[in-house]
């Protein structure tokens, strides 16, 4: 894979506060990874970081091998779409226009098609648009600069179920006829999940996960019954989490489960249930040692 | 929870779309000489990433199920059927018949008594081959 965003060592302090800690990630062409975390993990600092529109204080950020901060031969590829993105006062059409001029790729057929599709009409002042629609415009913006380096920092404030789905329905459309880097930001795993080739999961600045999103499908199993064949059954397994009640038990444990596993669960009168995408970035999120396991067995 | 027609998170989608497509040519849906889905339909389908879409096609191919023409698609190699009928038998041990006894033998239920279930389960579906 040729790395198109290659970060290493990035920190970002504030004041009194380290936004990222010894960041390092390198992400591929042509991929779209997901960069999970809780609020304030310090997803924003870094796709500010990599839009240039902020500084590291210590380490390297390159894009095309090039720092991106007042470079124009990164910027011109590159798009950031903000959560609450501001506009001057001016009306959709003119927004669009003028993202046009600044983003050489840009297609303004998709764009009209997005704007009827989520229903923005381009004659509407931005500072009367609503929160969705104006959610809805950046979203325009960010898949009609068909900008090789494409960031979404959780661009759908406002944005119902119906219009989420329209955005990610398009996202991967004109992902599949126009590959590019895609870096989306968002707490709505569940959701996004299936689009995802990577995800990055970030927690108190520090990157826990970075690994291919479906390698992670069904590497974390919640075994559950009785207390004695839980136990029987989790054995030389990783554990992340023991729950019990009264008789029962309610295991977490890591690692793929195998036919025989199966077979063996259902002997014992066990329950195996997968954790989802979302429930294992939970997880990870709040516990960095458990990430690391775990990424040290999907890489594999 | 979006939509993935019939896909979960139980377990690596690549392997789900794999199974799907198996299952097709088996059922006969895709018959052998037909062109697959390519990536992007089947990733617009599913709606999922086309790189994981590609990796579902790619373990079918690389098994010989699938066969590439070049500049057109992928195709449905001759004898996948039969190949993938023959692999299905062969699980059917593993895949039904272990479960049911292990479900049995918990339940206090013996053979004599699970033939009879069988027959009757049988008969119910308008006759089956006991």
């Amino acid at each position: 894979m040729t790395p198109v965003i290659s970060v290493t060592g990035l920190t970002r302090r504030y004041r009194d506060q380290v936004a990222l800690d010894d960041v390092s990630v390198t992400i591929g062409a042509g991929s779209i990874t997901g960069l999970l975390g809780r609020n304030g993990a310090g997803k924003t600092t870094l796709l500010r970081i990599l839009a240039g529109q902020e500084f590291p204080s210590s380490g390297s950020v390159r894009i095309f091998g090039l720092p991106p901060a007042e470079n124009e031969s990164v910027l011109r590829r590159l798009v950031l779409v903000r959560e609450d993105q501001t506009y001057p006062d001016i009306n959709v059409r003119h927004a669009l226009r003028a993202a046009s001029w600044f983003h050489p790729n840009w297609d303004s057929a998709l764009a009209s098609s997005l704007l009827d599709d989520f229903g923005v009409r381009a004659n509407k002042a931005v500072k009367n648009l609503s929160r969705g629609q104006r959610s809805a415009l950046g979203i325009t913006i960010g898949l009609a600069a068909r900008a090789a380096v494409t960031l979404f920092d959780e661009p759908y404030a406002g944005l119902d179920a119906v219009a989420r789905q329209i955005f990610y329905d398009r996202l991967l459309a004109d992902y599949a006829d126009f590959p590019r880097t895609v870096l989306l930001s968002t707490h709505l795993i569940d959701e996004a999940a299936a689009l995802f080739e990577n995800v990055v999961v970030i927690d108190r600045g520090r990157v826990v996960l970075d690994t291919a999103a479906d390698g992670l499908r069904g590497m974390v199993t919640t075994v559950s019954g009785p207390v004695l064949a839980v136990d029987s059954f989790t054995e030389g397994r990783p554990v992340w989490e023991r729950r019990t009640l009264g008789s029962q038990a309610s295991v977490v444990t890591v690692g793929q489960v195998s036919c025989e596993d199966r077979e063996r669960a259902r002997s014992l009168g066990l329950d195996l249930t997968p954790l989802s995408l979302q429930q294992l970035v939970v997880r990870a999120s709040g516990w960095s040692a458990g990430a690391g396991y775990l990424a040290t067995r999907t890489s594999a | 929870m979006p939509e993935m027609a019939g896909l979960d998170e139980g377990g690596p989608l690549f392997a789900q779309v794999a199974e799907r497509l198996a299952g097709e040519i088996a059922d006969g849906g895709l018959a052998e000489g037909e062109r697959v889905p390519s990536t992007n339909e089947l990733a617009a389908f599913y709606r999922i990433n086309p790189a994981t879409a590609a990796k579902g096609i790619n373990v079918l191919a690389d098994d010989g199920l699938l066969e590439k023409r070049r500049g057109i698609g992928m195709f449905v190699a001759t004898g996948a059927r039969r190949r993938l009928l023959a692999r299905r038998r062969a699980e059917f041990t593993e895949r039904y018949l272990s479960p049911m006894l292990s479900e049995a033998a918990r339940l206090g239920i013996d053979a004599d008594e699970l033939f009879a279930l069988i027959k009757e389960a049988g008969h119910e579906r308008g006759g089956v081959p006991v």
